[in-house]
């Protein structure tokens, strides 16, 4: 590896690392107590609470705590379909722009409800002003959803025969105020500051070398991209997203959108380590997070740097590797630092085009996704994703050690063990149930572009990207057809809300019990036999269900590349 | 660890096979199998492809053999799960079969008018029709005919054929030791015996229905295993029945029998169809120790088990404190001493009074006198003494402040204070002697800690079990004995209220509890615990509030119950593992076969270079199925159980079952593929 690209992955990781445990620290004492910000914004806290009505000192059992998440989502999602259909009569419609048709509505409603961003419409082509502003709001409010249920699961290990969890709205605040905004503000600071767009100026027109006249587009891009990037959703400003010089115009620009993409993701680690009182696990989970997305990005770099032999045999550069679909700027190895990042984490941005990635590098993307996203994960939802796996590897282990199986002094029962299932397995079988009839059904098939393997990739890349609440696509993908659309929405919702409950369950059982004090005879959940376990879990899980897809897919893709094979169109 | 024991039946191996062979025959029945989820779906599996072979559109012509052997191996592999656990029910049931043989109808001889008295007149009437309460009485010679309680006499009763222990052992009336059973026989004396249970409910009859397996109810955590292995079910019969569609999306179809196969091979058959086996095994365990378990929760809650109370007296040490030494006050001799502590001791009949005569015997050689001892005065809960009026003098022995007060003095005067409280410091017992109110110095009782304690709470701490010692003495002799014998805590001066204080403490802080007992002022703290060890001769009271009980009466068994439930979960997760991990080897074997026609890169996942597509298919078909057979022995003695911390542990099972679950497959199917090319059964 040149000099050049170890000192940036030295830089690259060594940011992160940096940051990561004092943010992770701050954050745990944002949802545990008092933070030196709440001097400032404590007022507004206060006034939210005192507009919404809520007793933010109100502790709440499990159940009223997922009542209260699923009724604001629920509201938010109808609203944001309403908006969706009705912009034409809401203000800020200045192109006129009439109603998104129903699917892509509900699609979209979703897609950002969920923290996904997957993006069914075209945002310039499509959406009103009024529109796009209702999906910034969500795009600030669904990462802290996430965040709570994370925090509110945190709590449950941690308490000690307790009913409650905490307060579902004040952490939905708290979030917003002391982890979010601090966040994006200085974030979308530095990136006008490297040349991304904040304004509200009308397009620039400029003539070309050419001589022709071309609009540049200006608006709100550097704030929109801090959030969709601190807030691991993705759906970006401009269409080709990080790709975009507009968007990402500098080295230093891609540095700071990948540190974006992985800060909070990671600091979540340390609030939970913080919030449990396991600095060592934290440790822990994270090297395993941190290992399968190094592994990611080394598979990733290893397969962009040739091309098949049938791009070979053209008279294009490729001697630095890959270049199709990839940002001229970034190359392959920027561009393969960014892809497990964006697909580790829940992000879903993108600074090259996946579905041109060599067909390895496309299933490390893939593998990510059917993995449920929780290397580290979105905001929040990656911690509350792995953990499932935690608590699978503990029983499991526990069992193999003669006891109980026990996590942080908990016995986990009969109860946990369903809990944990459901939450293990709604990845695997949404993905299956959905990807299968999408691979036969005519309505389906109509969204796919490529024959051959790389269609059935693009098939499953789109389904495990619902349920994974990522939002990356193959491109090629027809997103915006009614069947894609809707069953898309479906996978999305599927993936969100049938881990949060099953995570609120578990975070109300677990707060219930006490713990019992740790012996020789306790397995121990840290270190690196534990990690490996857990690393071995991570993959087994999604290897065993998902082996034959992969098969199909990326694997005979592969092989069929190198072997210079062709395949009809349909 | 284990000794001989009487009762261990001679199992006769190939009766059992054969039986056992019959009985997976039966267990074919899908409402038996309904109970274990994942051998269902193959027997679902089994029966839909055995439909197919008739259908020609779904066999094809070239392929038929190939699909019968794979239908005839799906068959197997259900047979093979049944015939383990037949084989596990069948030594139960031999068990208990023996068991029952002590139950023939006898002859009771229940007393009329239920006059509580061993002269009562008697009818006789058949066992079974005594209920809870009646009275009956048992003479030298005769079976006891039910479980009971003595109410009057003493016998010697030869309980061999339940505990296995072949010297008689005395139970009488009133305290701890009041409780028969039946099956057992009266070998002197003429006993009368208030029932305590009803027909079918005996002590027998729970033990019967328990090896049995009859009425085996799941451990929480087996079911909470089996809810594991139904997710895992659910998530591969997905994988299978979604491969359909997205194989013809690729342009092929793949044969339902071949998808079946896949399914049996994914899915958790080897822990699925060794289950049942392990769980009943496992009890056998325990009665083979002697031991009884009420249930298979307690088995489990014993391999939890963080915090053991152990009675000092007859577990730690040995029963009876010894004298060791005279300690003399200043200007006795010790000889007079000595003297004085053998004739008050003569009379004596308790174990610390005969070593008191032994000891003077042997340093002094002291002799009985002859002729009129004197007056003895045994004794008592007033006086706190015991002595002799001899020859006009007064001689007295007891306890301390007893001594203290005959002699009217408010301290011992030193220098003797300072040795009686070295003896109390090194965790003996000092006796006060004095003659005619003046005191003449100490006797040293000690207390004498069985050999090799040491070692076993070493072991008990590897663990992860803290030994906790129960002691009436106390504290400062309590800490002595406890540092000599190496126990990690000690609740002294302990009332039966304390010991239940201490436990539910103990419990509140999330710890799990055993203690043993035999009294009946034992049973709360029994029945408070998460493991209550009863002893066999302890009352019915102890035995009904315990949640096991020990044959052999051997308090220290409750680390081979905390041994036995550690592997019986082990066993579990450990096979969970290797099954598990077997699945990487069968989707390299059955994925490249089934779609290396279509996607000819795809041969390079063959790793294991199986011949051709259908010998790879059948072979880890019929690896999956021998795989259960390889194991039944392990399923039935358990994984070996070393005592190490959970760390060590976990390395040693990880590398054997589950890095060892990885390999094997590989190997296995290969030499399978390698033999049935070689013979010919597949192309």
């Amino acid at each position: 590896m040149p000099a050049a690209h170890v000192a940036e992955l030295v830089i690259y990781f060594g940011i992160v690392l940096l940051l990561m445990v004092p943010l992770g620290r701050y954050m745990a004492r944002v949802y545990q107590g008092e933070v030196w910000l709440a001097r400032w914004l404590g007022p507004l806290e206060r006034i939210l609470y005192k507009v919404a009505g809520v007793d933010p000192a109100a502790e709440q059992p499990w159940y009223r705590y997922a009542a209260q998440l699923l009724v604001f989502q629920l509201v938010s999602g109808l609203g944001l379909y309403a908006i969706l259909r009705l912009q034409q009569f809401l203000p800020l419609n200045p192109q006129r722009l009439g109603p998104l048709p129903p699917a892509v509505a509900f699609n979209t409603a979703v897609s950002f409800l969920t923290n996904t961003n997957w993006q069914a419409y075209s945002g310039e082509a499509q959406l009103s002003y009024f529109s796009q502003m209702a999906l910034i709001v969500q795009q600030f409010v669904s990462p802290a959803v996430g965040l709570a249920v994370a925090v509110a699961l945190f709590r449950g290990i941690a308490r000690q025969s307790s009913k409650t969890i905490g307060n579902f709205y004040r952490d939905l605040v708290r979030g917003l105020l002391y982890v979010l905004l601090p966040l994006v503000i200085p974030f979308a600071l530095l990136l006008s500051w490297q040349g991304v767009p904040q304004s509200l100026a009308p397009y620039h027109p400029v003539t070309t070398v050419q001589g022709q006249v071309q609009q540049i587009p200006g608006g709100p891009a550097a704030a929109m991209t801090s959030i969709m990037m601190i807030g691991s959703n993705g759906g970006g400003y401009f269409g080709a997203n990080n790709a975009d010089p507009l968007e990402n115009p500098s080295a230093l620009s891609n540095l700071i959108v990948w540190v974006m993409i992985l800060l909070v993701p990671f600091a979540t680690v340390f609030t939970y380590g913080e919030m449990v009182g396991s600095r060592r696990q934290a440790w822990t989970i994270f090297a395993v997070m941190l290992t399968v997305l190094l592994a990611g990005f080394a598979l990733t770099w290893n397969s962009s740097r040739a091309v098949g032999p049938r791009l070979a045999a053209l008279p294009v550069r490729s001697s630095s590797g890959n270049m199709v679909g990839v940002e001229e700027r970034f190359g392959p190895f920027l561009s393969s630092l960014y892809l497990p990042a964006t697909t580790g984490v829940s992000n879903g941005s993108v600074n090259s085009a996946f579905d041109s990635a060599n067909p390895v590098a496309g299933m490390v993307a893939l593998a990510d996704l059917m993995l449920g996203c929780i290397t580290p994960g979105g905001d929040g939802a990656g911690m509350y994703g792995i953990l499932f796996h935690v608590l699978f590897i503990v029983f499991l282990a526990g069992l193999m050690v003669g006891r109980t199986p026990e996590f942080l002094g908990k016995k986990i029962s009969i109860r946990e063990a369903k809990l944990v299932m459901i939450g293990l397995l709604i990845t695997p079988v949404a993905i299956l149930l959905l990807a299968a009839p999408a691979a036969v059904l005519p309505a389906s098939l109509a969204s796919v572009s490529n024959p051959g393997p790389h269609g059935l990739s693009q098939i499953l890349y789109a389904y495990s990207s619902g349920v994974a609440n990522n939002g990356s696509a193959f491109g090629g993908f027809g997103a915006a057809l009614p069947y894609s659309a809707i069953m898309v929405g479906v996978a999305m919702f599927l993936g969100r809300y049938l881990i949060i409950l099953p995570a609120l369950a578990i975070a109300g059982s677990l707060a219930a019990k006490t713990s019992a004090p740790v012996t020789a005879g306790t397995l121990p959940t840290s270190g690196w036999m534990f990690g490996l376990l857990l690393l071995s879990s991570v993959l087994v899980v999604a290897g065993l269900s998902f082996f034959p897809a992969l098969a199909l897919g990326p694997v005979a893709e592969h092989f069929a590349l190198w072997a210079g094979q062709l395949f009809p169109l349909h | 660890m284990t000794k001989p024991r009487a009762n261990r039946i001679r199992l006769d191996r190939s009766d059992l096979t054969r039986k056992a062979v019959v009985a997976a025959f039966a267990k074919l029945n899908p409402k038996e199998m309904l109970h274990n989820p994942v051998m269902f779906v193959v027997e679902v599996g089994a029966v839909l492809t055995t439909a197919l072979l008739f259908d020609p559109r779904a066999t094809g012509g070239s392929s038929l053999p190939v699909f019968l052997q794979i239908v005839i191996w799906l068959w197997f592999t259900l047979l093979f799960a049944n015939f383990a656990e037949a084989l596990a029910e069948g030594r139960g049931k031999a068990r208990a079969d023996s068991f029952r043989s002590l139950q023939e109808d006898t002859v009771a001889h229940r007393a009329k008018s239920g006059r509580a008295d061993l002269e009562a007149p008697c009818e006789d009437v058949p066992s079974r029709a005594l209920r809870k309460g009646d009275l009956v009485v048992v003479s030298a010679g005769e079976l006891l005919p039910c479980d009971g309680e003595i109410v009057a006499g003493v016998a010697s009763i030869d309980e061999s054929a339940v505990t296995g222990e072949s010297a008689p052992v005395v139970r009488e009336s009133g305290g701890d030791r009041s409780g028969v059973t039946a099956g057992t026989r009266v070998l002197s004396d003429r006993i009368l015996v208030q029932v305590t249970t009803d027909p079918g409910e005996s002590f027998l009859d729970r033990m019967i229905a328990l090896v049995e397996g009859a009425k085996r109810q799941k451990a929480p955590n087996e079911v909470a295993l089996n809810i594991l292995l139904v997710g895992l079910t659910i998530i591969f019969l997905l994988v299978v029945a979604t491969l359909e569609p997205f194989a013809i999306y690729s342009g092929t179809q793949v044969s339902v029998i071949y998808l079946v196969a896949l399914l049996v091979c994914l899915i958790p058959t080897t822990i699925g169809g060794l289950l049942s086996a392990i769980g009943i095994a496992g009890m056998d365990r325990l009665v083979s120790h002697n031991l009884i378990a009420k249930s298979g929760r307690a088995v489990e809650a014993a391999g939890d088990v963080d915090v053991l109370m152990l009675d000092k007296t007859g577990t730690i040490t040995f029963g009876n404190r010894m004298a060791v030494d005279f300690v003399a006050a200043p200007g006795v001799p010790t000889k007079d001493l000595a003297e004085v502590a053998y004739l008050t001791s003569l009379e004596d009949q308790t174990p610390e009074g005969k070593s008191v005569v032994d000891l003077a015997g042997h340093q002094f050689g002291l002799t009985p006198p002859g002729g009129d001892l004197g007056t003895y005065h045994p004794f008592s809960a007033q006086t706190r003494l015991s002595g002799l009026d001899r020859a006009g003098q007064e001689l007295r022995k007891g306890a301390g402040d007893a001594i203290l007060r005959y002699c009217g003095l408010d301290a011992i005067p030193m220098p003797l204070r300072a040795a009686v409280e070295a003896i109390a410091d090194a965790g003996g017992t000092p006796l006060l002697v004095a003659r005619d109110r003046q005191l003449l110095g100490a006797i040293h009782l000690k207390d004498v800690i069985k050999p090799g304690m040491r070692e076993r709470f070493a072991l008990l701490r590897r663990m992860g079990i803290r030994t906790v010692m129960i002691t009436g003495d106390n504290p400062r002799t309590a800490a002595a004995i406890a540092a000599e014998s190496g126990v990690d805590d000690f609740l002294a001066e302990a009332t039966p209220e304390q010991k239940l204080e201490f436990i539910r403490r103990e419990q509140a802080q999330g710890k799990l509890v055993a203690m043993c007992g035999d009294g009946s002022n034992d049973a709360p703290a029994l029945a408070q615990a998460n493991v209550g060890l009863a002893m066999h001769d302890g009352t019915m009271a102890a035995r009904d509030a315990a949640n096991m009980v020990d044959l052999d009466s051997d308090p220290t068994k409750l680390i081979e119950v905390a041994m036995i439930g550690k592997q019986l979960l082990i066993s579990r997760g450990a096979l969970t593992t290797f099954s598990i991990a077997n699945d990487v080897a069968k989707y390299f074997a059955i994925i490249p076969a089934l779609f290396v026609q279509i996607f000819p890169g795809l041969e390079v996942l063959n790793v294991m270079r199986l011949a051709t597509p259908q010998s790879a298919i059948l072979s880890a078909v019929i690896f999956n199925a021998l795989i259960i057979v390889a194991l039944i022995p392990l399923a039935l003695r358990g994984v070996q159980y070393v005592p190490s911390s959970a760390a060590a542990l976990l390395r040693r099972n990880l590398l054997l079952y589950g890095v060892g679950g990885l390999i094997v497959p590989f190997v296995g199917i290969k030499l399978i593929d390698l033999l049935i090319t070689h013979i010919g059964l597949v192309r």
